[in-house]
């Protein structure tokens, strides 16, 4: 039986998971996926936001900005790309002006820096912006960060201090037999004194299996381009538009690995899975970011894709115990700032919700850290090849867009958190990220896992359970 | 730092052609960097035959083709790198790569020549709209799974693109078993070779819609099903033209892009063919930067790859022997109808013969090809039909290219 059972690891379950494997308990993490951070951790903008756009009072606002900082620490343990490069926020037009005040008036309200520029200042920091700019609301604390490593790197220091992750666990049914939650999934059934309820745009069907709720959550859509990183200085930090009622616009943004992400839309949809892009929302997407940077390079997109926001009826975070359980608590409708808030949530949640249930003994030989991510790329970067020479498999490049080595995928695979598909490979190491979008190294990779898995081919997936790759062995 | 007079980055047939040329020509400090564990390129999952017609009055398949130059470079004893990868070149011509067996390294090198080949457009790229599942894969993706690996990406087909590719595979497929269901293509005409339309799709019925795109692909886990819909003449989807297709698979052969990251990242001058802007020496615009074959400009016949990579072989060895044309440049204009020429400059005092290689934008009837440099008429000929699919070479002796006052066009009209 589990002390604590987590249902989702996307980035709010996975830090919870791991500020629980902090404590002598046993901690399990239910996740549908075949991989942790499959869904809205995944696809997103990959930005750590300052906090001064949320509604002062919120919980959005009060989380934003209590996140926001535990960044610097957060990502030297976890050893995951994080840059404070700043945001800007534009106003293109003279209408725009008094909003842009009102924002800066709300971000002294959340207690969050910023600087408003004239045009000039920002020309100066952003040559490529719309040249009409006629002022921008500058934050120094906004980050740009790589949310799925982040997560992928949680779930391995939680497993390392303890924790259990059961993957490909579907949740059906959730009932309490002498004060012990009875999880059923597809395959299995579990126990545990308390549940944390972290199932993203799932939150409210798995909310419902204790009690009547009266939020539910409806995904809204955001659809991206990401471009190739073949030039530096489009933009050098986080270009948005004013924000409007629907979110914080279609943003221009370098990301941590140097490629360039436009989007998002935002819409409503009625499908929890729905992932799909289309031709019409990504042209208005495009025309949006065009007026922003008029010189974004469409021709060097790379791919297009959408993720899904986990949007609350209440306009808000729910971070609270269920009305009629205290041992189930609900920590959902975790849209944008999420990733930001995270960190800030998950201290919130054991220190503000589990500890007044459970004792909480403290582990000595807790680890914060992970053991180092050793990259060709870094290495380049860094002039310093000593590493890669010493280390089988490190100077065998796999992925030729991405700089990516057999060194380092056999690296991933070895870790406590493993990928098991081909996409979970792609997003540990960014092997197919690039250009070619594994057009070259897809091969390579399915039979890596195959071999690693002992399993065949056949059996490796491109993505979740099912979306296996290769059909059929021609016969010899 | 190790210096090497010529390192040649790609071990595919651009590449060794290059290098058995500067060895006939008497350069011995070559290095062939390959990133595969052999030589060859992709050639090695091209198991049909027809290469070599031109070079060795035989019908080869590809491994057989690359084999016999790899057999070349070994008996000259040329020296390469296999699992060879190299990440960075400058403009001084050092070259920096990682390799499986050495580590990382870098070299200076007196001239190279990037043989680096092209890489597939791919849903990506062509911003395919619907869902992320399993099941959409690129032509040469799904022919290395079936070549090399031996299994088959799908049973149920469609094909979007009409490129080579994708009609060699629509056969190879068909072979195995599977039902190749349809080959769509955006264009008004395909951008195959004639030969390949007959022998890949009309010798197993599988039809071939011109004008029609995918709009959008289907499928949770694995593609589903797929909409096609017709395009008008500016390629603008006619709505209510729709027509859903279920299969678990889409090949997509939707062109090739010449793979010159490492010329991008110094930024050497680029043409509209994606590839490097090259003299007749097949020189770029950086001294002593060299570039053949498909990462020049894509090529539909692997003997003119060979040819190209001599000549850039060849031009190498003037350069490092000091030999290289000095001269002023004429430039060489794609005009009427055509889509771009390789080379883009010609030196004035060439010495030798020039073979002008190009494309025609929309398939051309009772074509005349033109090369004109003011009013002369410096070449002209008639052609049954030109088509975008196919290569044309010219070749222009050096006596008519000097004394020329204005630049050269190359023109193609209907008679």
């Amino acid at each position: 039986m589990f002390d604590i059972v987590i249902i989702g690891a996307g980035i709010t379950g996975t830090l919870i998971a791991r500020e629980l494997s902090k404590y002598h308990l046993k901690v399990g993490v239910i996740e549908k996926c075949n991989d942790v951070g499959n869904a809205t951790t995944n696809a997103n903008s990959a930005i750590i936001h300052s906090g001064y756009d949320p509604v002062p009072g919120t919980l959005k606002a009060k989380f934003n900005v209590l996140g926001n900082p535990m960044y610097d620490q957060l990502t030297k343990e976890l050893n995951v790309p994080f840059y404070r490069l700043g945001s800007l926020t534009v106003a293109i037009y003279d209408e725009q002006i008094p909003l842009l005040k009102d924002l800066a008036k709300r971000s002294k309200v959340n207690g969050v820096p910023v600087q408003l520029l004239n045009s000039e200042e920002v020309l100066a920091l952003e040559p490529n912006i719309n040249p009409n700019v006629k002022m921008a609301l500058f934050a120094p604390t906004c980050g740009i960060i790589d949310p799925f490593n982040l997560t992928v790197r949680a779930m391995e220091n939680a497993i390392d201090n303890g924790v259990t992750l059961l993957l490909s666990e579907e949740v059906i049914n959730i009932s309490k037999e002498n004060d012990i939650h009875i999880i059923r999934t597809k395959k299995n059934r579990y126990e545990a004194k308390i549940v944390i309820n972290c199932a993203g745009n799932y939150a409210d069907n798995i909310a419902s299996m204790i009690e009547p709720i009266d939020w539910s959550i409806t995904p809204r859509k955001g659809e991206y381009y990401v471009l190739d990183h073949y030039k530096a200085g489009l933009v050098n930090r986080t270009i948005f538009p004013l924000p409007s009622e629907k979110g914080k616009g279609i943003l221009v943004s370098v990301t941590t690995s140097g490629n360039y992400i436009v989007g998002p839309s935002s819409e409503p949809v009625p499908d929890k899975d729905d992932v799909s892009t289309d031709a019409l929302t990504l042209k208005n997407v495009k025309e949006q970011a065009l007026d922003l940077v008029p010189s974004v390079p469409f021709n060097q997109v790379i791919r297009t894709f959408s993720g899904l926001r986990p949007s609350c009826s209440r306009h808000d975070f729910i971070i609270e115990y269920a009305k009629t359980d205290k041992t189930f608590i609900n920590v959902a409708g975790i849209e944008s700032p999420g990733i930001a808030s995270s960190p800030a949530i998950a201290k919130y949640v054991v220190n503000e919700l589990v500890k007044p249930l459970m004792e909480l003994k403290e582990k000595e030989d807790f680890n914060p850290n992970v053991r180092k991510v050793e990259r060709l790329y870094y290495a380049e970067q860094n002039k310093d090849y000593s590493f890669i020479n010493s280390h089988e498999n490190y100077s065998e490049v796999i992925c030729s867009c991405e700089k990516v080595t057999l060194g380092e995928i056999m690296d991933q695979l070895n870790r406590s958190c493993p990928p098991h598909s081909v996409k979970g490979v792609k997003r540990r190491t960014r092997a197919g990220f690039g250009k070619c979008q594994g057009g070259f190294c897809q091969s390579k990779i399915v039979l890596l896992l195959a071999k690693h898995y002992g399993v065949s081919p056949l059996d490796i997936p491109l993505d979740d359970e099912g979306s296996n790759i290769l059909l059929e062995k021609v016969k010899d | 730092m190790r210096h090497v007079d010529l390192v040649i980055i790609g071990g595919g047939c651009a590449g060794m052609a290059a290098a058995i040329e500067a060895k006939h020509q008497g350069i011995d400090d070559i290095l062939i960097l390959e990133k595969n564990s052999q030589l060859g390129g992709i050639l090695d999952q091209c198991i049909h035959n027809g290469f070599g017609l031109t070079e060795f009055k035989e019908e080869l398949t590809g491994p057989e083709y690359a084999s016999r130059f790899a057999k070349q470079v070994k008996e000259l004893n040329i020296p390469y790198l296999l699992n060879t990868y190299v990440m960075e070149i400058t403009k001084e011509k050092h070259v920096l790569f990682a390799s499986k067996d050495e580590g990382v390294e870098e070299i200076e090198a007196t001239a190279i020549v990037m043989a680096t080949g092209c890489y597939e457009r791919n849903a990506g790229a062509i911003q395919l709209a619907g869902s992320r599942c399993a099941g959409v894969i690129t032509a040469g993706a799904a022919q290395r799974y079936l070549n090399i690996h031996g299994y088959m990406c799908g049973k149920n087909i469609v094909i979007l693109g009409s490129g080579d590719i994708g009609l060699i595979m629509a056969r190879r497929l068909t072979l195995e078993g599977a039902n190749v269901i349809c080959v769509c293509e955006l264009m008004p005409y395909s951008n195959g070779l004639n030969r390949n339309i007959a022998q890949c799709l009309n010798d197993y019925n599988i039809p071939l819609y011109l004008s029609t795109t995918i709009k959008e692909v289907i499928g949770k886990k694995r593609l589903e099903k797929v909409i096609l819909t017709k395009v008008d003449e500016k390629l603008r989807p006619i709505e209510g033209s729709e027509i859903e297709l279920e299969c678990d698979t889409l090949i997509l052969s939707v062109g090739l892009i010449p793979y010159i990251s490492l010329l991008e990242n110094i930024d050497c001058p680029i043409s509209s063919t994606k590839g490097a802007i090259v003299n007749e020496d097949m020189e770029t615009g950086i001294p002593g930067i060299f570039s053949c074959g498909n990462c020049l400009h894509v090529h539909d016949v692997v003997d003119f790859v060979t040819d190209e990579g001599r000549s850039a072989g060849l031009g190498a060895s003037k350069y490092i022997k000091g030999l290289s044309s000095k001269g002023d440049y004429i430039k060489v204009i794609p005009s009427d109808n055509v889509s771009y020429v390789v080379p883009q400059n010609i030196h004035k005092d060439t010495s030798d013969d020039v073979t002008l290689k190009f494309r025609v934008r929309t398939p051309i009837k009772n074509a005349v090809i033109e090369i004109v440099s003011g009013d002369k008429v410096i070449y002209r000929m008639n052609k049954i039909a030109c088509i975008p699919s196919e290569m044309n070479l010219i070749k222009i002796s050096n006596s008519k290219l000097a004394n020329l006052e204005n630049d050269i066009c190359v023109k193609v009209n209907g008679r």
